[in-house]
């Protein structure tokens, strides 16, 4: 069930150059199902910024009713969301979209998991459920520099982990093709989020491989009603196209044309 | 006596707020949220005779109070519409606003043709106004005698009354909305999107694929009111008024311009429940300013 909530802030944190970590509270979390749904907030109750933003959820804890966020704070939303301080309320609504599936991999199995900047945030979550299910997860996370990278300890807790910069400022140096370049092919299924050059260059390195990918469009409603993040498809689907928001923003590999 | 219920040609509306075209699709997605019964109309997305894909992305972009769009009127098609959307709609109590575009006139006219013939459309809105299209839309909608050529030939075919919706990008928007009087138009909705541009201004290039896009939202409610109230004076006709309309004090200034009924768009997308709070809040709102029906509000600014 989609809610609109006003939920409240529990902590925000920098956790590396412009990039925040900001947990919320509400009845909200209880409906979220699936690792790589995202909600829609409103950074303000003004009429600029107008539109709400969408953005991942990172983690999910039903217990406590809480719920993460990573972002990156680089226009006057994001910016505006970082101000925020423990206490104060957030209209959000969510949760949208469909998820990574985990049921189409088994215990025992292993998983590849690759990010890309922002789009590390949901793998989190992800492989947690991975990880309490069984399968072994690999991790490939890719930055612009040290200074932005985030959550290396967490993934390593998780899992065999490879941190690449593209200047070489931390981990190894290049794109993430560079290391999976070097690793074995032995996984069961990969999952992804990032830049979608990073997800084509996925797709054509393991045509043969099921894969699943979470797209990004600037969104209007999201909610599927205004056909703002519409997206051409391939032959593999019947639909002659899809909307991140609502049909996405996961996708099996080869679905949307990239 | 129900304070909001508003008549209109072919219209028995429950109250006078509803969702604006291409803000809503065909409700399915609303009606995940909310009981699309409490609206007072839907305004169904843009119909075209075939499927549309519509414009590269990205098709939107914010802007102060407001957004850019240029979707390009995706849309399934006539036939699909006809066989999944509006049967679909028909489990709600709610009267449906068909919203026609074309490129040519012979679109309009066999849309129109079919679509008024479905057992919940109970009146048509001819897209004459669309900026976001290369042929058809906003080019029939800047040129007094097509506008009413085009009302006149759809409405001779369609079995509902019909609304012409208005370009704000024209110099002279009581000429048009004379024109489409003049053509048989039963009534006038207005304001579409105000043509406009966003640019990156890192790179000089604009934001939007398709160049310019339809400026909607609070920041052109000022115009939309300056184009109701002139409208008003000049047909005899009834408006829907719409342009940037999100909040109670905005629907009232609408009536008051001299819209009967009001329409709700962008603002659909930062609340998903703006149409049935509004529609809540208007009771109260009409105690807070002494009036007992919607009715007695529209077109009060002319008369004071």
């Amino acid at each position: 069930m989609i809610r609109q909530e006003q939920m409240q802030v529990v902590n925000q944190q920098q956790i590396a150059t412009n990039i925040f970590e900001l947990t919320l509270i509400g009845q909200q979390v209880l409906d979220m199902k699936q690792p790589g749904q995202f909600v829609h907030l409103r950074v303000s109750d003004q009429m600029e910024p107008l539109l709400r933003r969408p953005i991942s959820i990172s983690s999910i804890d039903k217990e406590t009713l809480e719920f993460k966020m990573i972002y990156r704070a680089d226009g006057r939303g994001t910016t505006l969301l970082s101000e925020k301080k423990p206490g104060d309320q957030v209209d959000v609504l969510g949760p949208l979209g469909n998820g990574f599936p985990i049921d189409k991999i088994e215990a025992g199995q292993t998983a590849l998991l690759v990010g890309g900047g922002i789009g590390v945030p949901p793998l989190y979550e992800l492989s947690k459920r991975l990880v309490e299910k069984g399968v072994k997860p690999v991790h490939v996370l890719g930055f612009q520099s040290k200074d932005v990278v985030f959550y290396e300890r967490e993934f390593r807790q998780l899992g065999e982990t490879y941190i690449v910069t593209v200047d070489g400022s931390h981990g190894h140096k290049g794109f993430v093709t560079n290391v999976l370049e070097t690793l074995k092919d032995d996984f069961a299924v990969y999952y992804s989020c990032g830049p979608t050059p990073m997800l084509s260059a996925l797709e054509r390195m393991y045509p043969e491989k099921e894969g699943y990918l979470s797209f990004e469009e600037r969104m209007g409603c999201g909610i599927g009603a205004c056909f703002a993040c519409v997206c051409e498809t391939t032959k593999k689907t019947e639909a002659d196209y899809v909307k991140v928001c609502s049909d996405g923003p996961v996708f099996e590999s080869g679905v949307v044309r990239v | 006596m129900n304070r909001l219920a508003v008549e209109l040609p072919g219209l028995s509306l429950k109250n006078p707020i509803m969702p604006a075209s291409g803000c809503f699709g065909f409700g399915k997605e609303y009606a995940k949220l909310y009981n699309l019964s409490k609206l007072g109309a839907i305004m169904i997305k843009a119909t075209t005779l075939e499927t549309r894909l519509g414009n590269p992305t990205p098709r939107v972009a914010e802007t102060p109070a407001g957004m850019l769009n240029a979707i390009g009127l995706q849309n399934p098609g006539l036939t699909k519409v006809m066989e999944n959307e509006l049967p679909w709609l028909e489990q709600y109590d709610v009267p449906i606003i068909a919203n026609v575009a074309g490129t040519l006139m012979e679109d309009y006219v066999g849309v129109a043709k079919s679509i008024s013939q479905a057992p919940n459309v109970h009146a048509l809105e001819l897209n004459i106004s669309c900026p976001n299209v290369k042929q058809g839309g906003i080019t029939f909608g800047t040129d007094p005698v097509v506008a009413e050529e085009l009302t006149r030939a759809v409405k001779e075919v369609s079995s509902v009354p019909i609304y012409v919706k208005l370009s704000p990008n024209v110099t002279n928007v009581n000429e048009i909305a004379k024109a489409v009087e003049a053509g048989g138009a039963d009534g006038i909705t207005m304001i579409n999107t105000l043509l406009g541009m966003r640019f990156d201004t890192k790179t000089g290039r604009p934001v939007i694929a398709n160049v310019t896009g339809g400026l909607s939202g609070p920041a052109i409610k000022p115009v939309a009111l300056r184009m109701v109230y002139e409208v008003a004076k000049h047909v005899s006709i009834p408006i829907i008024g719409m342009g940037g309309v999100s909040t109670i004090d905005d629907v009232i200034d609408f009536l008051s311009a001299g819209a009967s009924a009001v329409a709700v768009g962008t603002a659909n997308f930062v609340d998903p429940f703006v149409c049935p709070n509004l529609i809540e809040q208007l009771p109260e709102k009409l105690d807070e300013l002494g009036f007992e029906t919607v009715s007695e509000l529209v077109g009060r600014s002319h008369r004071l």
